[in-house]
């Protein structure tokens, strides 16, 4: 084996790959082979950094450099100074925004010193595509561990002692999940891994299955061997094409070792996963449907009971975890539940990944212990708000959840606590917005989504969707009244109380939550028909400042209705019943005498 | 009914989905991944290609059209030459995805999941695709554009020839 | 690619596969590391850098220690002495030797490193590293 003294690692990930990654990968290797030392340095692509704000991210070991925003014709530059000469090139590397200094090493970034990675622990460390990289940080030790050392009932206790919570929404305890689905008898039992990724703004599950497919097929064959499945599905998006490549790979590397297959590590343990397509549906994260879905059905919820743990997948008892839960689970039995349980807080233990978007300077995926306080999440690892803009509310647990203002940045985040605010942990998704936004046209936002991924099964949901966004067309399109408030509150109470899935009955989230938090807002559109936040057009008024307007008459030119008028020399003036608020006049006064409020 | 679509330039294509269909061990509860195959193979599933696939798999017509109408992935139209898809994930929402889209809608002068005339452009929206450091997004086939802006668009368009 | 067929074997091919990351381990964890730094300019090239890099990397894998990583820089700027190396012990001042040729590689491992002792040929530190 050749002994490489440097190891260059190129983000992999979606983002950096849409930023040519690939390229610079491939460059970098050329460069290396033409400086003659490719027997020396290792370059290989691995899974997502999580820094995506500051992508392409390529790694130097074992120096730790790591360098961002990096384009495929800096490649030349790394490896005849760095890696020939051993002079980091500076221009690459991270400025901390606050003192202008470079730094090289990840560690001492802002972004990173508060992360605990567990779930991500692989994600950017390893060549997702090799197997052995996984073995030789410790993979597969665990399913050994689990097989040959504990019996079924231990694992599923050690589970139960870890205190681990479901990653994909609700935060039902894993353990207990596992211990249901093995108190069924049958002749065939379903381990499901539930990687439907819908939320919109949330990415954590599709770079887990792209920097480290194989923890989750070894997380799989543990819980196979707990409740006593030698069957495992995973149910994936048919838009994560490079997941599925990924996990394809891992699962037939895993084959060839016999670490899938018949008699696994030679015990009489047998386990093997097959892929499933979903086909681009929010429902089919509701586990039910994502069943249904499995069996070539449209994807639509049943009433519970009875719970997959008993009648699931073909009728047979079937355990559904979300990608994000079982990538804890290998580690649990490396280091101890005891370990994991030292984590978070007293209901949340371990991580939770979050992906960080929206209007803040460091777009990512990030993981943090559970109980880390919204603030240290937006501002010491997110860097605040973009263009220093004023900080409005997030937005956590997607369509499902609710958003979170400043007066709840202090609060630990953990599942319960989110749920006492009136939102969600979810799927992890974390949308910052600022004061730019429109909260009556976020919820419009997040209820046409919903409107479109309603199922249809039930009426609250179907019907009662609609009714919500035509309320929020009109809220928005200033033909609101207070009528359409109390309206859009009663509607959502009935929804809550009356549609089939969880979907169904947290649909009104966007809503609700923002009327909690924004009613001012939403009667500002109402009552004095502005948008405080400028968003919504329709409310929109331009006004000219008859001080600062010089009557060059520029504007009454370029107005495509002829709503403005004025003699030459004398202020103009806007009619706003013609205006049909196309911002035109702003954009060519000369002066800055128009103004939008 | 199944042997009259199948003729034409379309044959080789039926065949390339009958060897798959013939591949599987079981067709129960295949109907998605049929369909997934299907609409690799001729790009969308007109109506002649559902009613072929409920045939070789033996269901009903109209449980074939449930599951492709249900799933957003599945399209009844063809796509144009060049497909635009505009993330509408709500990290690109937030910073004015609406806007970009409105744009490419008014120059192309189609809606959303509209070809136009000539059968060049086509545009849909999607969720989330996971760049969302590089929000607003916009896709044409598997190029990704980033941080785009309205300012942006003709020129992105005027790329595609 | 055989099976593996019991815990055994899943550990041997773990060993073999660990050395490929453990470059990587360790640079995740480089300040708890002693780090030798082996100036590579062109003139450090020329009297022999490579090859007291290459003896380092050979003598610290023979003798199994894990807690030692050795990184390139580049010219430190003492001409006079190349190869120059720079010796950093975890939370100590970073030591830098000149004329570090094979056997001196041997010296600095068995005494310096192991030993924690100061050797011939320190030369007198006269700049930063900028980090």
């Amino acid at each position: 084996m050749a002994e490489y003294k440097f190891h260059i690692l190129v983000c992999g990930g979606t983002g950096c790959l849409s930023s040519n990654s690939h390229e610079i990968a491939d460059g970098l290797k050329d460069a290396i082979k033409a400086a003659g030392m490719e027997e020396e340095v290792k370059v290989l692509q691995t899974g997502c950094f999580g820094f995506c704000e500051k992508g392409p991210i390529v790694k130097v070991l074992p120096d730790n450099t790591f360098y961002t925003q990096v384009k495929p014709e800096d490649v030349n530059e790394i490896v005849s100074e760095h890696i020939v000469k051993g002079r980091k090139v500076n221009r690459l590397l991270y400025v901390d925004p606050e003192n202008e200094k470079h730094i090289s090493d990840a560690k001492h970034m802002d972004f990173y010193k508060k992360q605990m990675r567990i779930a991500l622990r692989n994600c950017g460390f390893i060549d997702p595509e090799n197997i052995d990289e996984y073995i030789g940080r410790d993979g597969y030790q665990a399913l050994a561990k689990c097989l040959t050392e504990m019996t079924p009932e231990q694992v599923i206790e050690e589970v139960k002692k870890s205190g681990l919570r479901g990653r994909g929404g609700a935060g039902f305890p894993t353990g207990l999940k596992w211990q249901f689905a093995h108190g069924y008898q049958a002749d065939q039992k379903y381990v499901v891994c539930n990687a439907d990724e819908g939320d919109p703004g949330a990415f954590m599950d599709r770079s887990i299955l792209e920097g480290d497919p194989n923890s989750i097929i070894e997380a799989m064959a543990i819980c196979g061997y707990a409740i006593g499945a030698s069957q495992g599905r995973v149910y994936i998006r048919a838009e994560y094409p490079l997941a599925i490549q990924r996990l394809e790979i891992a699962i037939a590397q895993a084959r060839e070792y016999g670490l899938l297959g018949d008699n696994i590590l030679g015990t009489d343990f047998s386990f093997d996963i097959q892929l499933c397509f979903g086909a681009g549906a929010f429902v089919c994260g509701e586990e039910t449907a994502l069943i249904h879905s499995m069996e070539g059905q449209r994807g639509e919820p049943t009433i519970k009971p009875p719970f997959p743990a008993e009648n699931g997948f073909w009728n047979k008892p079937t355990n559904v975890n979300n990608v994000e839960t079982f990538a804890n689970i290998p580690v649990i039995f490396l280091k101890g539940a005891d370990w994991f349980s030292s984590i978070g807080t007293e209901k949340s233990k371990g991580t939770k990944v979050f992906a960080l978007a929206g209007k803040i300077n460091n777009v990512g995926l990030i993981e943090v212990p559970m109980g880390t306080t919204l603030r240290e999440v937006i501002y010491d690892i997110g860097g605040g708000i973009k263009n220093g803009k004023k900080f409005k509310a997030v937005q956590t647990g997607g369509p499902s959840g609710g958003c979170l203002t400043e007066k709840d940045l202090d609060t630990p985040i953990d599942f319960d606590n989110l749920v006492a605010k009136g939102s969600m942990m979810g799927s992890g998704g974390m949308i910052v917005m600022d004061e730019d936004d429109c909260m009556p046209s976020v919820a419009r936002f997040y209820m046409e989504f919903i409107e479109e991924e309603s199922c249809g099964k039930c009426t609250p949901c179907r019907i009662g969707t609609k009714r919500l966004s035509e309320l929020l067309k009109d809220i928005t399109g200033g033909k609101g009244t207070m009528e359409h408030i109390a309206e859009l509150k009663r509607v959502s109470q009935v929804i809550r109380d009356t549609a089939l899935c969880g979907l169904g009955q947290t649909a009104p989230n966007p809503v609700l939550s923002t009327l909690a938090h924004f009613e001012d807002e939403y009667i500002a559109h109402v009552k004095d028909h502005t948008c405080p936040a400028g968003k919504c057009t329709a409310l929109l008024k331009f006004k000219i400042n008859p001080e600062a307007c010089k009557g060059c008459t520029l504007c009454a030119r370029k107005c495509p209705v002829g709503a403005i008028s004025g003699e030459v020399r004398k202020p103009h003036t806007i009619d706003q019943a013609k205006c049909i608020k196309c911002g035109a006049c702003m954009d060519n006064c000369k002066f800055g005498a128009i103004t939008k409020n | 009914m199944a042997c009259n679509c199948a003729k034409g330039a379309d044959k080789e294509k039926y065949e390339q989905l009958d060897a798959f269909i013939a591949s599987l061990p079981s067709t129960q509860g295949e109907l998605i991944r049929v369909l997934h195959t299907a609409q690799g193979i001729f790009g969308y599933l007109p109506k002649e290609v559902q009613i072929y696939v409920a045939k070789k798999l033996d269901v009903p017509v109209s449980k074939v059209y449930g599951v492709v109408s249900f799933y957003s992935f599945f399209t009844m139209k063809p796509k144009g030459e060049y497909d635009i898809s505009v993330c509408m994930g709500t990290a690109c929402y937030v910073r004015g995805a609406e806007n970009v889209l409105n744009e490419i809608k008014n120059q192309l002068g189609i809606d959303i999941g509209d070809t136009t005339a000539d059968g060049k452009f086509s545009l849909r929206t999607l969720r989330c695709v996971g760049a969302c450091g590089l929000a607003p997004v916009v896709m044409i086939g598997d190029k990704v554009y980033g941080r785009v802006t309205p300012d942006m668009v003709s020129g992105i368009l005027a790329e595609c020839k | 690619m055989a099976k593996i067929k019991s815990l055994e074997e899943l550990k041997k091919i773990k060993e073999q596969a660990q050395q490929s990351v453990s470059l990587r381990v360790k640079g995740d964890n480089i300040e708890n590391l002693v780090q030798v730094r082996v100036a590579m300019a062109t003139c450090g090239i020329a009297a022999g850098a490579r090859e007291t890099m290459n003896e380092f990397i050979k003598v610290l894998n023979e003798e199994h220690m894990d807690n030692v990583v050795v990184t390139q820089t580049g010219c430190m700027g003492y001409c006079y002495a190349e190869p120059t190396i720079e010796l950093t012990m975890p939370g100590k001042e970073p030591v830098v030797y000149g004329n570090v040729d094979k056997n001196k590689v041997h010296e600095i491992v068995e005494k310096a490193i192991k030993g924690g002792e100061m050797l011939d040929g320190i030369i007198p530190v006269t700049h930063n590293t900028v980090e």
